[in-house]
C-alpha cells in the first residue's frame, strides 16, 4: 500500500444541508500523511465550512460516533484511511441512512435509544455469588465490544429499505440481547420480546451487518442465529418446557 | 421565562460519563427526580476511551492487597498533594463499587478461580486493576447506561449547558441550548451535579475528545465555586506520535502493565536512569518527564518519540489482552505490535485539579452545586495513578449523587430565577452571529492550543507562564469578536465559540496556578524551580482559584492535615 504524502490534494464531496435542500459540495484539501477521512472533514470544518455538522468523539474507533457512508460504504470515518481509498476521484461522504436526516453528516439516531429501553435489563438471581469463568463469558464479551456506531442498523435492509422500525429491533439490539441472554448470571427470559416485539425472524441472514461491524462481532452467526434457536426451543419444544417448569432453570 | 422550554427536576446532572451516570443512578435511587444532560449521545462520553482498568483493592490476584496499601500508593503517587479524606474513601470504597458494577452486568476478565482478574499498573504496589482487555471504560459506561435508563432517569442528549443559574447565592438550575436546533432550554433544579470531565482540548497534543473544553470548571468558577490544584496537568507518557493525523491518541498503560518495555533510539531501557526500582511501571509524571528528556537530549525516534515494545510477548496473548491497541496500530499506523515496537510520546491526558468539594458529599463551596469525576479536585493531588480515575468516578459519583439528592430533599421548594442573568447569557452566546470579523473560533482554538502547549506544557518556566498570562486579555477581546457562519442548527463553529469562552478562562487559571507554585512536584515541573520542596512549605498548601468581578483570583489554602494513624500508614514504607 502506498502512503499518501503530505500536501497531496484531495477532493471531498460532502452532502450538505437539511430537509429538502440537500446538495453535494466539493471541498479541496491538502492531506497529511496518515490522515483518515475524519481528519479531512474536521480540516474542512476548521478552514472552509465552520458550520459543517458532524458527530465525532474519540477519533480512535472506541466511541462509534463518526459513522458515515464513504464512497457508498458504511464506515467509521476515524478508521478510514485515505491510503485505503481511491483519492484520484472525489471522496464522497454521506450521513448514515435508516434514520431521519438532521443536517449535513448528522442523522437522528434517537430511535435506537428507545429500543434499548424496551429490553429487559440484566437480572441476576438475588443470591448469585458471581463466580464464573473466562470460558463462560468469552462469547458475551464479544457482544459487549459493541461501540453502538449503528452501522449494522444502517446497512440492515429490514430497517433501511423496509423501514420496519416499529416491529424490528435491528442487529445492534440482537447483539445486546445476546449479551444478556448468554450472561451466566442472568435469569430473565427475553424470548417473547425477541419474537413478538424485536422481530428476530424478520432477519433473513444476509450477514450485511456482520460485514460492516468495525468491532468484528459475528453478529449473525454468534448472536442472531442462536437467539432464533432459543426462541424456537422455547416456543415449540414441549419437552424442554416441561424440564424448565420442573427445574426452574432457564 | 415563557420564551424558553423549561424542565423542572430535583437534581440535574451535567455530563454523562462514568461519574455523571453513577451520580444520576444514586440520586434517582434515593427518590429524587433526576435528569442527566450531556453534550454528545449517551454512551459516547470520554469514559468510553478509558482502557487499562479500574483500581480496586479486591485482592483477587495479589492476596496481600488491602485498602491501606491502595491509600498509601495514591498518597505517594499524588506527591502528598491530595486530599487525604478523599483518598481514604476512594481506597476503602472502590472494591464495593467494582463488585456493584459486576452485579449490574459488567463482565470483567476472570481469574482462574472465577473472580474478577486484576493487572499491574504504574505506581500500584499490587496487581489491582479490574479490567476488560483494554476496553474497560466501554464496559463501565455501557453497564451504567443500561442501569440508568431502566431506573427512570430522564436523559437529555446533545444539549450544551452554557451557564449555571443562581438565585440568592444558591445554584438553582442551568441554562443551555439543544445542539440540533440551537434553541435555548432552562433546567430548574434544587441541586446540580457537575460531572463534565476535563480540559484537554486547550492543548495541541491531547488524548481528549472535542467535549473536553473545561465546561464544568468554568461554569462552576463563574458561579462562585473554587478550583484547587489547577497547576497539576497530567501528560500521559504514551500517546501515538505518528502518523500526524493520530498524534496524541492514547496508548494504554496496560501495554506496560502487561510487560511492555520503553527504549530510546539506542535501544537502551532508559527508565533505569530515572526510576531503576519501578522502571516502566513508575508513575506517569516520572515516565513522561523521562521520555521528554530522552527526546530533548537527542535519543528519540525519527518522529520525536521513544519506542514502546511488547513484541517479546506471545502474539496471541497480546491480541487477547490488548486487542484495541493491536487494531489501533495496525489500522492507523501500519504497525503490527506483535512484531514491531510502537513509537510513542507524552500526550495531555487529565487534569488533577478541579472544583473544590466536601469529600463525603461532593458539595462545592456554593450551595446547591455538587461535583464529581475529573472536573472535581483533591482526589489525585499532584499526579493521578492509572486506574484511579475509573474508581474515582464510581466512588465519588455515588457520593455526589447522594449528596445532591439529600440537599434537594432538605431544600425543598424551587426558588426563583434571575431573568436578567438568562437574558445576558443568551446575548453573549448569540453574539458571534453578528460579527463580521475575519477570524473564526477555530482559528483562535488553534492559537490557544499552541499557546498552552508551548508555554504551559510539560516543562514550565516563570517567563513562559508570564508570556501566556499576558496574552489572555487580548485573546478574550479577540474571541468576543470571532465570527460564525450559518444558522443555529447543529453548528459546530458556533458551539466552539462558547466552548472557547470556557477554555480561555480555565487556561488562565492553569497558567496562574502554575506560576504561583515555585517548585516542581508531580505533574508540575518548573525548570526555574527544579526541586521538590519535600516536607516544606509547598507541601502544606493547595492552590485555590476564585472568580470575582470578571477576574481570576489566585491564592493558596492550607492542605487538610492527615490524621496520625493514616500518616503512619504512609510513612511506614515510604
Amino acid at each position: 500500500m502506498s502512503r499518501m504524502q503530505t500536501g497531496q490534494k484531495v477532493t471531498f464531496r460532502i452532502l450538505r444541508g437539511e430537509g429538502d435542500s440537500l446538495k453535494e459540495v466539493d471541498y479541496h484539501v491538502e492531506a497529511e500523511t496518515g490522515w483518515v477521512v475524519l481528519d479531512a472533514v474536521l480540516n474542512i470544518q476548521a478552514t472552509q465550512a465552520p458550520d459543517l455538522s458532524v458527530r465525532w468523539n474519540c477519533k480512535a474507533a472506541k466511541c462509534g460516533s463518526c459513522s458515515a457512508e464513504v464512497n457508498g460504504k458504511p464506515r467509521l470515518m476515524c478508521k478510514t484511511r485515505l491510503d485505503d481509498i481511491d483519492t484520484s476521484q472525489p471522496v464522497v461522504v454521506h450521513p448514515i441512512k435508516s434514520f431521519p436526516h438532521v443536517k449535513d453528516l448528522v442523522a437522528d439516531v434517537k430511535w435506537n435509544y428507545e429500543v434499548n429501553k424496551r429490553i429487559t435489563p440484566f437480572t441476576p438471581a438475588k443470591d448469585a455469588d458471581f463466580t464464573y469463568y473466562q470460558e463462560d463469558v468469552d462469547r458475551v464479551q464479544e457482544f459487549r465490544k459493541c461501540i453502538e456506531c449503528f452501522l449494522c442498523q444502517n446497512v440492515c435492509h429490514i430497517l433501511r429499505n423496509h423501514e420496519a422500525h416499529s416491529r424490528f429491533a435491528g442487529p445492534r439490539f440482537f447483539v445486546r440481547v445476546a449479551g444478556l441472554e448468554m450472561h451466566p448470571m442472568d435469569t430473565a427470559d427475553r424470548t417473547q420480546f425477541l419474537d413478538q416485539e424485536a422481530g428476530v425472524f424478520l432477519c433473513n441472514i444476509t450477514k450485511c451487518c456482520t460485514h460492516v461491524c468495525p468491532e468484528d462481532i459475528h453478529i449473525t452467526d454468534n448472536a442472531i442465529i442462536p437467539l432464533k434457536e432459543r426462541v424456537i426451543d422455547r416456543k415449540y419444544d414441549p419437552l424442554q418446557w416441561l424440564v424448565r417448569k420442573v427445574t426452574g432453570k432457564k | 421565562m415563557a420564551e424558553y422550554q423549561t424542565h423542572e427536576y430535583d437534581v440535574i446532572v451535567i455530563g454523562a460519563g462514568g461519574a455523571g451516570l453513577r451520580a444520576a443512578i444514586e440520586s434517582s435511587a434515593m427518590g429524587a427526580k433526576t435528569a442527566l444532560v450531556c453534550k454528545s449521545l449517551l454512551g459516547k462520553a470520554h469514559t468510553v476511551m478509558a482502557e487499562g482498568g479500574m483500581a480496586a483493592a479486591l485482592a483477587n490476584v495479589d492476596k496481600a492487597d488491602n485498602w491501606q496499601t491502595h491509600f498509601r500508593d495514591t498518597v505517594l503517587g499524588g506527591k502528598y498533594m491530595g486530599n487525604w479524606r478523599m483518598q481514604q474513601l476512594h481506597a476503602q470504597e472502590s472494591p464495593e463499587r467494582a463488585l456493584e458494577l459486576e452485579r449490574w452486568g459488567a463482565v470483567f476478565d476472570r481469574t482462574p478461580e472465577g473472580k474478577i482478574n486484576q493487572r499491574a499498573f504504574g505506581g500500584h504496589t499490587w496487581k489491582r486493576l479490574a479490567h476488560v482487555g483494554d476496553r474497560t471504560g466501554l464496559e463501565m459506561i455501557r453497564t451504567l447506561q443500561d442501569k440508568g435508563v431502566h431506573q427512570g432517569i430522564d436523559v437529555f442528549m446533545e444539549c450544551t449547558i452554557v451557564e449555571l443559574l443562581k438565585d440568592s447565592g444558591r445554584v438553582v438550575g442551568a441554562f443551555g441550548y439543544w445542539r440540533e436546533t440551537g434553541k435555548f432550554v432552562v433546567f430548574k433544579a434544587k441541586a446540580v451535579v457537575m460531572a463534565t470531565g476535563g480540559i484537554g482540548k486547550m492543548f495541541r497534543v491531547t488524548s481528549n475528545s472535542w467535549e473536553y473544553t473545561a465546561d464544568g470548571h468554568a461554569l462552576a468558577l463563574r458561579a462562585g465555586a473554587e478550583l484547587i490544584d489547577m497547576e497539576f496537568v497530567q501528560f500521559h507518557p504514551t500517546g501515538m506520535v505518528w502518523p500526524p493525523g493520530v498524534k496524541g491518541i492514547l496508548v494504554t498503560e496496560a501495554v506496560r502493565g502487561e510487560g511492555g518495555l520503553l527504549k530510546n533510539s539506542q535501544g537502551e531501557r532508559f527508565m533505569e536512569r530515572y526510576d531503576p526500582k519501578r522502571m516502566e511501571l513508575s508513575t506517569r509524571d516520572q515516565v513522561a518527564k523521562a521520555i521528554y528528556t530522552e527526546v530533548k537530549e537527542g535519543r528519540g525516534t525519527p518522529h520525536g518519540g521513544v519506542w514502546l515494545d511488547i513484541s517479546h510477548k506471545d502474539a496471541e496473548y497480546i491480541k487477547k489482552k490488548l486487542p484495541s491497541m493491536y487494531h489501533q496500530f495496525k489500522d492507523l499506523a501500519d504497525v503490527d505490535i506483535t512484531t514491531s515496537p510502537m513509537e510513542i510520546g507524552p500526550t495531555m491526558h487529565y487534569i488533577m485539579g478541579g472544583i473544590r468539594v466536601v469529600p463525603e458529599s461532593g458539595a462545592a463551596t456554593v450551595p446547591g452545586l455538587f461535583a464529581c469525576g475529573e472536573c472535581s479536585g483533591g482526589m489525585h493531588g499532584g499526579n493521578r495513578l492509572g486506574g484511579n480515575s475509573l474508581s474515582d468516578l464510581l466512588v465519588f459519583g455515588k457520593r455526589a449523587g447522594e449528596g445532591a439528592a439529600l440537599f434537594a430533599r432538605d431544600n425543598g421548594a424551587h426558588v426563583g430565577f434571575d431573568d436578567a442573568q438568562i437574558k445576558r447569557t443568551e446575548q453573549d452566546v448569540l453574539r458571534p452571529f453578528e460579527s463580521r470579523a475575519s477570524h473564526t473560533p477555530y482559528d483562535l482554538h488553534f492559537e490557544l492550543q499552541d499557546l498552552m502547549q508551548d508555554n504551559v506544557g510539560i516543562m514550565r518556566t516563570g517567563d513562559d507562564l508570564k508570556t501566556a498570562i499576558a496574552v489572555f486579555p487580548a485573546f478574550n477581546e479577540k474571541l468576543r469578536g470571532a465570527r460564525v457562519e450559518g444558522s443555529r442548527m447543529f453548528n459546530p463553529g458556533w458551539h466552539l465559540a462558547w466552548d472557547m469562552v470556557n477554555m480561555l478562562l480555565i487556561a488562565e487559571v492553569v497558567a496562574r496556578a502554575a506560576l504561583q507554585r515555585e517548585e516542581s512536584r508531580g505533574a508540575h515541573t518548573r525548570l526555574d524551580f527544579p526541586k521538590t520542596d519535600s516536607g516544606g512549605y509547598w507541601e502544606t498548601v493547595n492552590s485555590c482559584a476564585t472568580y470575582e468581578d470578571g477576574r481570576v483570583g489566585m491564592g493558596l489554602i492550607p492542605k487538610p492535615v492527615m490524621p496520625a494513624e493514616l500518616k503512619a500508614l504512609v510513612d511506614a514504607t515510604a
